[in-house]
């Protein structure tokens, strides 16, 4: 047997329609609980956000207006994004979260106790606690189906191809060469959003093409795993805890009254 | 922060953290009773037998009121001894969940010694002393190591003022329960984490810049002035007056202890409004790309 390539999706925003077969398709397959028939006003969002029961979230944004030539949509469809380096994964007490022989982030359901660090530290806002349940839920990219060499429910219910999953190396060149093509064609405002492996979290899994800045989907500019910055952090703890014995001795020194 | 951030549908691009308020009460319980453990060992070691034994009583207090608060805290209490599955330095809850159970079976030990002459009480105070600190620092290395804009860019001074906060507690507890005769280095403790505290706070908040917003607003703002109010007036009363008067130190050591549970209180929710809110986590990514580009 081949060595395991790393896998992970390419969605190419450019050709979602907002047809939220990917979240129904999802919720399908994992049986993921229902998580709130509401209606937001926010154009046709009504699941918001990614979270402990949505796992994919297409987002809708209407830019201009309706009697203005330049009206647009946007549409996204939004994704845990399996991170090189995932703070999640790192921060978790319990060994609950780990990585799998695809390179994906997966929760172990019967392992998670619920402490919720996972959720202050994923800089995307992805992971989060189920209520009723107590423990912190994402995506697997749909582990047990790539255990069966089948492709995530998402990308198979995809209509347009929107989401594309595969081998991460293809993926990139892919998502390359569309757009360049893109931008041949007068798209300038196209860009990949995750595709390079020396930004704050290493790469992501799952990565985008976007047709505007990341925040105007709701995703971070420029995102950076907390766990770069820990080794500094560990020094400073261990300064400041030697520096509270330091005050104990230096509080000893002197009369008993 | 003024600056306006692009945002979708002006929703939040962090979750809020889940965290109760259990949590804060530990990070003042929890660090109060990792200071009071070196000072009981060195109050023995220096002839402060009284001293030493309400230090002991503290720590052991403190330390076994922690995991009822850490565990309520969770999604799934249940299984609250997953948390000792693995060890992993990635991970401060993991390192600071080692830490306590060494503290408190060691603190456990030392009072068993202290108190009914039971064998190991010298052997496991020094252990206990040691721990101690890491308890009382660790905490804001966790919440450091977040994703949460506030915790993480104050991540050079929290740990200090964690130990600061912590000495001050302590000290102030055992300066109120500690007879006159023995209460001099509880109450120079408690001083010195105070002033140490305000002092920090002062530095981190001028490091901040901007982004030191959220501590300064709504309760984390709140909070925070109370705080300083309390632990600069307890200050005050224990470096001057409550040297020679009973009634001001005690009165002190009880504004500091009320103004370090606060300052965790302020610091925790200063952490959700900064989650809370885009333009914290937008704004300062925006820049450092701008930065990149330029």
């Amino acid at each position: 047997m081949s060595a395991q390539q790393r896998m992970g999706f390419f969605t190419d925003t450019s050709v979602c329609i907002g047809c939220k077969a990917c979240e129904v398709a999802c919720k399908e397959w994992n049986e993921v609980p229902e998580d709130g028939l509401e209606f937001t006003g926010q154009s046709y969002d009504n699941t918001g956000e990614l979270g402990a029961s949505t796992w994919r979230h297409v987002a809708f944004v209407e830019q201009g207006t309706a009697d203005d030539m330049d009206f647009r949509w946007l549409m996204s469809s939004d994704v845990c994004k399996h991170c090189t380096s995932a703070a999640c994964l790192e921060v978790c007490p319990t060994g609950a979260l780990f990585r799998t022989e695809f390179g994906t982030v997966v929760v172990q359901p019967d392992v998670c106790n619920g402490c919720g660090y996972c959720v202050a530290a994923c800089p995307f806002g992805v992971i989060d606690r189920r209520e009723e349940d107590g423990r912190a839920w994402k995506c697997t990219l749909c582990y047990d189906r790539l255990k069966d060499g089948l492709e995530p429910a998402c990308a198979k219910a995809c209509p347009t191809d929107s989401i594309q999953f595969g081998e991460l190396e293809d993926l990139r060149v892919r998502a390359q060469g569309r757009v360049e093509e893109l931008q041949a064609d007068g798209v300038a405002e196209a860009r990949l959003y995750g595709d390079d492996p020396s930004d704050g979290v290493g790469g992501f899994g799952a990565f985008f093409l976007l047709l505007d800045d990341p925040e105007v989907y709701g995703l971070p500019p420029d995102p950076v795993s907390t766990t770069r910055d820990l080794p500094d952090l560990w020094k400073h703890t261990a300064l400041a805890a030697g520096a509270l014995v330091a005050g104990v001795a230096a509080a000893l020194v002197g009369r008993s009254r | 922060m003024s600056v306006e951030v692009r945002t979708y549908h002006g929703r939040q691009v962090l979750k809020t953290p889940v965290w109760t308020p259990e949590v804060p009460w530990y990070f003042f319980v929890g660090g109060m009773a990792g200071a009071a453990a070196p000072l009981a060992l060195g109050a023995g070691m220096s002839g402060r037998p009284a001293l030493a034994r309400r230090g002991w009583l503290l720590a052991l207090a403190g330390v076994g009121i922690s995991p009822v608060l850490l565990i309520s805290d969770l999604g799934r209490p249940e299984r609250f001894h997953n948390m000792l599955r693995v060890f992993k330095v990635t991970s401060p809850m993991s390192v600071g969940s080692w830490a306590l159970a060494g503290f408190g079976t060691a603190t456990a030990i030392a009072v068993g010694g202290e108190l009914l002459g039971l064998p190991g009480g010298a052997a496991a105070k020094p252990v206990a002393a040691a721990l101690g600190p890491v308890v009382s620092t660790y905490t804001a290395a966790l919440i450091a190591d977040t994703a949460v804009p506030v915790w993480h860019e104050a991540r050079t001074e929290l740990p200090f003022l964690f130990a600061a906060t912590s000495a001050a507690s302590a000290g102030a507890a055992l300066t109120l329960v500690t007879p006159a005769e023995e209460a001099g280095p509880a109450r120079r403790l408690a001083f010195a984490g105070a002033a140490a505290a305000l002092a920090l706070l002062e530095t981190m908040e001028r490091r901040l810049g901007p982004l030191g917003e959220p501590y300064r607003e709504g309760d984390a703002g709140r909070f925070g002035k109370a705080a300083k109010a309390l632990i600069g007036a307890g200050a005050v009363g224990l470096g001057t007056l409550g040297r020679k008067s009973r009634a001001v130190a005690a009165a002190s050591a009880a504004a500091v202890l009320a103004g370090a549970a606060l300052e965790r209180w302020s610091v925790f929710r200063a952490g959700f409004q900064s989650a809370e809110d885009p333009k914290y986590v937008v704004g300062p990514q925006r820049e450092r790309v701008a930065a990149r580009g330029a």
